[in-house]
């Protein structure tokens, strides 16, 4: 058990900055039109930055199952799965707004 | 460049051959590791920008001709007189807030071996990793007659932003209603896809509004629109029937500025304003670096890192790369392109592996003043290709036309210019 729990222990330790750096990285790609690192730049989007992960991850989903009307987020969305949506989620809600 | 940015630069570059010639290459860089970005582009001043935010402890220095940016995007909006030069430039100051040193100058040669920039004004600036974001330059000799006429003013292209936006809006204005404007587009791959068929837009727009009885006639080289078509050619059927008329497989191989006529491989056709864009290639210092490996075009790199295949320690972005299946060469990818390189060579400096990024293209169009049409994707590493790939079933086109479409057109293109710039 403990060689187990030790495992354990190191798989979460460790990809916790790699998940960082993925976070960062997928959200990069969003910057185009929402600003970098989420800080929207006109009125027209929400800014992402300091929103909840738990509100951000259920929008991409409803864009992505097609329950949240959109004009571009629907195609989008589908590019993504729910551990890179999870990830990119995360870095926008640590964000300053 | 100010004096005091030359000095500065000057002193460096001098501090550094010093030392080499005292104790050899290894300390010819300052303790701070180095990159050198050459071109302050979307893809050169991303790149510049993002680095510096993802390690502040990297010394980044861009390598810039031009005083300030001038977007191509929105330009066509500038041509049709729905926006101004002002609205479309932007200039280094941000850039310099994050800690870039924008050095105003033009990247003559690059060694490889000695990994060192040389200047047109004099001095040498060595990198530890170097980017080069060039953009295009053209192919004259394929449009036979180009060059000179373009040279006399006569012909323009008008396909970087800048003078030669403001030179042909004002041969727009003074053209007497009932004249034709003449836009001739090469063969894909060519910088921005749907640029020519939104600038063939716009400028129907302004003839509908100020001179109606004129026309817009597009000698397309390919055989039909290359992007947005369904959208492009529903607009045109709407709202500009009897002003804008489209011909594909019309290559325009030469010009002649005293008939004021474009040479089709058939025939000869007159214009009143003559908008030929001719095919392109990689901008000039990455011929001169050898960095094309394609058709004397295109420079091919690993899409992990933009790192060229040809050329170890340079990076090369935006529409100089020889494009990954189903990429445009656009400015929404040209800023990726910055943000894949930034989070590579972070990773490289520290001597750690790269790890590839999934990017997204999104490229509006307008087709009248306020209502745009757009084109998105997403494209991801494929180990299998050893490519930048499309991932199915993401990305698309809009449903149609609409002033919503225009509105987040315009918050794209503020919120790129800051993204890549402030």
């Amino acid at each position: 058990m403990r060689v187990l729990f030790l495992a354990a222990a190191v798989a979460t330790a460790v990809p916790a900055a790699a998940q960082d750096v993925q976070g960062r990285n997928l959200a990069a790609a969003c910057a185009i039109c929402h600003g970098t690192d989420g800080r929207a730049v006109t009125k027209d989007l929400v800014p992402l930055a300091g929103l909840s992960k738990e509100y951000i991850v259920r929008q991409l989903a409803d864009f992505r199952d097609g329950k949240r009307p959109a004009t571009v987020m629907h195609q989008i969305a589908k590019g993504y799965t729910d551990p890179q949506i999870d990830a990119l989620a995360a870095w926008f809600a640590a964000q300053k707004r | 460049m100010k004096r005091r940015d030359f000095l500065k630069l000057a002193a460096a570059s001098a501090g550094a051959s010093s030392l080499a010639g005292v104790t050899g290459c290894a300390t010819t860089l300052p303790a701070k590791a180095r990159v050198v970005v050459i071109g302050g582009g979307f893809g050169g001043a991303t790149a510049a920008k993002y680095i510096r935010l993802w390690d502040p402890s990297v010394d980044v220095v861009l390598v810039e001709r031009e005083s300030s940016f001038t977007s191509c995007p929105i330009s066509n909006l500038v041509l049709g007189g729905f926006s101004s030069m002002q609205e479309i430039t932007t200039g280094y100051e941000g850039l310099r807030r994050h800690g870039v040193q924008v050095v105003r100058d033009e990247a003559i040669a690059v060694d490889a071996a000695k990994r060192t920039v040389r200047l047109a004004r004099g001095g040498d600036i060595a990198y530890e990793r170097l980017v080069v974001s060039p953009g295009i330059d053209f192919n004259f000799g394929e449009v036979q007659g180009f060059e000179a006429a373009m040279n006399s003013g006569r012909v323009l292209h008008a396909w970087k932003a800048g003078a030669q936006t403001v030179e042909l809006r004002r041969q727009l204005e003074q053209m007497p209603d009932g004249g034709v404007y003449i836009l001739s587009i090469p063969l894909a791959p060519y910088r921005c896809p749907p640029g020519p068929y939104e600038r063939a837009s716009m400028v129907a727009a302004y003839f509908r509004q100020a001179k109606p009885r004129s026309k817009v006639l597009v000698l397309d080289a390919n055989p039909d629109v290359t992007s947005k078509a369904g959208l492009f050619k529903a607009a045109w059927k709407d709202l500009y029937p009897g002003i804008l008329e489209y011909r594909g497989n019309a290559k325009a191989v030469g010009v002649d500025a005293a008939s004021m006529s474009v040479k089709l491989e058939v025939e000869d056709v007159k214009g009143d304003v003559l908008n030929v864009v001719p095919p392109h290639r990689a901008g000039d210092i990455a011929l001169n670096t050898g960095l094309i490996t394609s058709n004397n075009r295109w420079c091919d790199i690993d899409w992990r890192t933009m790192e060229s295949k040809k050329v170890p320690g340079i990076h090369v972005l935006g529409d100089a790369t020889l494009s990954a299946p189903g990429m445009p060469k656009s400015a929404s990818m040209a800023n990726n392109h910055g943000k894949i390189a930034a989070a590579a060579i972070v990773e490289q400096l520290r001597g750690r592996a790269p790890v590839p990024l999934q990017i997204i293209n999104t490229c509006y169009s307008f087709v009248s003043q306020k209502e745009a049409i757009r084109v998105s994707s997403v494209h991801q590493w494929d180990a299998g290709q050893g490519t930048l790939v499309a991932i199915k079933g993401s990305g698309g086109v809009s449903a149609a036309r609409s002033e919503a479409e225009g509105t987040y057109a315009w918050n794209w293109a503020r919120t790129i210019w800051a993204d890549s710039l402030a």
